[in-house]
């Protein structure tokens, strides 16, 4: 016993990993000791485990996203530091494989992907003039889900040791004969649960938008980031039915022997990548189409200015979501599939620049005859657009398939995805975030502090990928634990660039802490002199949202409230509310699935089967309840409302 | 104020300039060493070319913006009109500018794909020399069917000749790549890909496997030597000669994962086993699937075939 938990449980021998232990038990003491010394435990139960506020939801998907992003950069300046010099032997190349896997697979599912999910969950149903989403029990499911997939998957950190196999994982490498053990099992697992939870928020957010709107918000009336968060549902819908599959056949290869993706028998490795990529590229467009939204938003109120060519902004969206689906083999040119396959698969990716291109003109036009703001949320826009326009333009350099033979697994495709994910996301994560936040939790974030961070993050961005292209004409592959000496002084400007982010990435959350702090608190509702839904309520939201809802007019609501009036707190036409309750069964179903999930990673079927009896459980007690929410009294209403309106008069 | 700014862009583009010379001076991929190479090269310095007029065309329109419609003391409502919206004429333009542009890339890009599925023009008045490559976790087999001799981590080609070399793993899916001469295709096991190289120049080469493999990849390399056909010629002679023939035993203990040293034999694995034959998958694992269990890691670039 003694035996299996030091050689095979425990991951040991290599003191990062012992104090990465050490500072888990030292914080979740830290945890409960604070939440025991402040009586905060039911607090906690009852407005965050259980609650179904799709606010709530949203602001604890967003702390979790920052959460991954720290673990994603931790291991990101991991990785700089072994690549920084030739013979460096911080990092042995085992430790080194689990750390891109970890790295890429982090940020790509439970950073990028929560981030964004947890924006539109606090500003979706604010936009369209909800009071909550369609299903709010299934969209606490999707939360809870994800944060137990993304706790199993990191998990793997210390026990059992992490996936090495990259994040596309590709079969036969990860199958059970070249990588026996529990590591991808990990990986299988972990993304299975949260996947769960992200196809439920597709198919939630795309009933929530297609039916709950306000009235007269007709489709074309929508705000252009509930748009890209309409789009995006539906490609979740269909791309990530795919994933559950591939994840599931690959889990049972390992599990139960059989020989899908296997080197053995008549398994077909390939057909992993092909099903990887299937879903893999639309997922490219899951993180990117909603920071689209974002920017427009953004540019749009700092500019001070309707969005140019909204059509065109729309139908570019769809067309970029429908050829998504049409790409996937320019991730595998060099599999050899043929030159008719490869020739088609370079045109239709060369393609979608054409709508992201119109996308980027619009941007600017929109800042034609404007006068702009340069705000914290707008300086992220602004870098955004060159710095993703030369992610753009590489992008469409890999597309030609005869070029990309030589740029394929090379760091010039690491310098590219890099610049369209960090450019395009992650500014967009941040330019969100410090625009959505006053409405969030009633203050600012401090400008000084959000400039500082900006100015580290995209100087040192810069410094740190565009070296890379060079990196790859000089023959460096991804994926590498070792450095040659050739390529020694491109990665030392590199490394450098990464430091200058990390500190832009500290200064960022300690605004955080300061703005908490210092901040001036909003007296208003409408921070940036706004233009959607989301600013005609007050700060704090209250949790029903709308005391009534506006009939809307044309494109712009809020816009147009102001220049003529109207209010969502209409006091002589105040009806009952109706909420749906608190659950605590989406919290408790999601631990079986972690406890399902551990048992199937470690093989341990009865633990598996006991996980599995109670997810079913969960799901008869959700069945059996009759608990149809509760109505929120005229009175109340009016309560709220004049408390959250003094500071306007 | 602007004389400050000029002099740091100045600087800046001084530092970069000097980091792009230094860093210039070994870039295999723009700098090709046979015909596959060339076309490759060609295809990315005419989009490298097209890609930075659009960048620079973006920056200068951003730039413009920004300077001419900022918030700024005085502007007051000056050219600021809130309700435009757009513009068809120009929406159109952007959209159809863009797509010429993407025509004209794919037009080359289409050309150059098929011409690369065959043997360079250059050496057609010759039969190009069938070389089997093979990766196995973390080395690669250079089978010479004709010339009988297979080696380990390193092979010699003749130049002026196309390569046909025959791709395929014994495990992990690799990529076979020699940047000075053209670009990669994957090897597989249970398959088979074929990929024509040819070198015009005497030299040798680095080449290695750029797909992830796994704890050793970083080292799962090989150097191309290419001489003039006589020098070709003796070599393989002097192969046939003094080299041992592979035995299978010898063949299956160097498929266990690990790294080699280079080695060379007067037979091939060939009449053992096809790795780009379905059901080839087996194989490996059948003779060493217990070693898997316990990979042992690499550690500060060692050269472990060097030593």
């Amino acid at each position: 016993m003694m035996d299996f938990l030091l050689n095979e449980f425990l991951v040991t021998g290599d003191p990062l990993i012992y104090g990465a232990m050490v500072s888990i038990v030292l914080v979740s003491i830290a945890i409960v000791f604070v939440l025991t010394y402040f009586r905060k435990w039911g607090y906690l139960w009852r407005e965050w485990l259980t609650t179904v506020d799709h606010k709530k939801i949203g602001i604890m998907y967003i702390i979790a996203a920052i959460a991954m992003l720290f673990r994603g950069g931790v291991d990101a300046m991991l990785m700089r530091a072994q690549l920084t010099l030739p013979n460096t032997e911080f990092l042995n190349s085992q430790h080194y494989n689990e750390i891109f896997t970890t790295h890429g697979t982090i940020m790509i599912i439970f950073m990028a992907m929560p981030f964004l999910i947890g924006l539109m969950n606090f500003v979706v149903p604010l936009q369209i003039g909800a009071r909550d989403v369609a299903f709010p029990f299934l969209n606490a499911v999707s939360f809870w889900s994800f944060a137990f997939g993304a706790m199993l998957f990191n998990l793997s950190f210390v026990i059992g040791g992490s996936p090495d196999a990259g994040w596309t994982n590709y079969a036969p490498l990860a199958g059970p004969n070249l990588n026996p053990g529990p590591a991808i099992n990990y990986y299988l697992l972990g993304l299975q649960i949260s996947g769960i939870g992200t196809l439920a928020t597709g198919i939630n957010f795309m009933v929530t938008i297609l039916k709950m709107r306000a009235p007269g918000m007709t489709l074309m009336r929508m705000p252009i980031f509930t748009w890209s968060s309409l789009i995006t549902s539906f490609i979740i819908t269909f791309a990530f039915p795919i994933l559950t599959v591939a994840l599931a056949l690959m889990t049972i290869d390992r599990i139960f022997g059989s020989q899908f993706f296997t080197l053995t028998g008549e398994g077909m490795p390939m057909m992993w990548a092909n099903l990887f990529w299937l879903w893999g590229h639309p997922e490219v467009y899951i993180v990117i189409l909603p920071a689209f939204g974002i920017f427009s938003e953004v540019i749009s109120t700092f500019a001070r200015k309707q969005l140019f060519g909204y059509k065109a902004m729309v139908w570019s969206m769809l067309l970029i979501a429908g050829l998504s689906f049409l790409v996937w083999v320019h991730h595998f040119f060099t599999m050899g599939a043929g030159a008719g396959v490869n020739s088609l698969f370079s045109v239709t990716t060369m393609l979608i620049s054409v709508p992201t291109g119109v996308k980027i003109f619009n941007w600017l036009g929109t800042m034609y005859k404007g006068k702009i703001r340069f705000d914290t949320p707008m300086l992220w826009s602004l870098g955004f657009i060159p710095c993703f326009v030369i992610g753009g333009v590489t992008g469409v350099m890999l597309a030609m398939a005869a070029a990309d033979y030589q740029y394929h697994n090379t760091y010039f495709l690491v310098a590219h995805f890099h610049n369209v994910l960090i450019a395009g996301t992650v500014f967009g994560c941040f330019a969100g975030l410090t625009f959505w936040y006053p409405k969030m939790f009633g203050h600012k974030m401090n400008e000084k502090l959000g400039k500082i961070s900006f100015w580290f993050f995209v100087i040192g961005f810069n410094v740190c990928f565009l070296p890379m292209y060079f990196l790859g004409f000089m023959g460096m592959p991804r994926r590498t634990y070792a450095i040659e000496p050739e390529w020694m002084p491109l990665n030392v400007v590199s490394t450098v660039g990464a430091v200058l982010m990390a500190i832009g990435f500290i200064v960022f959350v300690y605004n955080i802490y300061y703005s908490f702090r210092y901040s001036e608190r909003e007296k208003t509702g409408d921070t940036w002199d706004g233009r959607a839904l989301e600013w005609a309520t007050t700060t704090p939201v209250p949790f029903y949202n709308f005391a009534t809802v506006p009939e809307i007019t044309g494109p712009e609501a809020f816009w147009k409230m102001k220049q003529e009036g109207g209010t969502t707190y209409d006091k002589d036409n105040l009806e009952p509310i109706h909420m749906p309750s608190d659950s605590g069964v989406p919290f408790i179903m999601s631990a079986f699935m972690f406890v399902a999930g551990f048992g199937l990673v470690w093989e341990w079927m009865v633990v598996a089967i006991a996980g599995l009896i109670g997810i079913l459980a969960c799901m008869v007690v959700r069945s059996f309840d009759y608990d149809h929410g509760f109505h929120v009294s005229v009175e109340e209403i009016k309560e709220t409302e004049e408390k959250a309106r003094e500071g306007e008069k | 104020m602007k004389n400050k700014w000029g002099k740091y862009s100045f600087l800046l583009a001084a530092a970069f300039l000097l980091i792009l010379t230094a860093g210039c001076s070994g870039m295999p991929v723009l700098d090709p060493k046979g015909p596959v190479g060339e076309s490759q090269k060609n295809l990315i310095v005419f989009s490298i070319v097209l890609m930075l007029i659009i960048v620079l065309t973006v920056m200068v329109v951003l730039t413009y913006m920004l300077v001419k419609f900022r918030e700024r003391p005085g502007r007051g409502d000056k050219d600021y009109d809130p309700e435009h919206e757009g513009n068809t004429k120009l929406e159109i333009i952007w959209t159809v500018i863009p797509l010429i542009i993407v025509t004209a890339l794919s037009i080359p890009t289409v050309i150059t794909i098929y011409q690369l599925e065959e043997p360079p023009q250059s050496s057609s008045d010759k039969e190009p020399l069938v070389v089997h490559a093979t990766s196995a976790d973390w080395k690669w087999f250079f089978s010479y069917p004709e010339q009988n001799i297979e080696t380990v981590n390193y092979l010699h080609i003749p130049t002026d000749r196309a390569i046909e070399f025959k791709l395929s793993s014994a495990d992990s899916m690799g990529s076979f790549w020699v940047p000075a001469l053209g670009g990669q295709k994957y090897t597989m096991a249970n398959m088979r890909t074929t990929l024509y190289l040819q070198a015009d120049e005497a030299g040798t080469y680095k080449g290695r496997n750029s797909n992830f493999t796994g704890t050793a990849f970083a080292e799962q390399t090989f150097d191309v030597h290419a001489e003039s056909t006589e020098e070709f010629q003796s070599w393989v002679e002097e192969t046939q000669q003094s080299a041992p023939p592979l035995s299978q035993d010898r063949y299956d203990e160097l498929l266990a994962p690990g790294l080699l040293q280079e080695m060379e034999f007067s037979s091939t694995h060939l009449q053992y086993v096809d790795h780009g034959k379905m059901g080839s998958g087996d194989y490996l694992i059948n003779r060493h699937q217990d070693k898997f269990e316990d990979l042992p890691a690499l550690e500060g670039g060692e050269d472990v075939a060097n030593d």
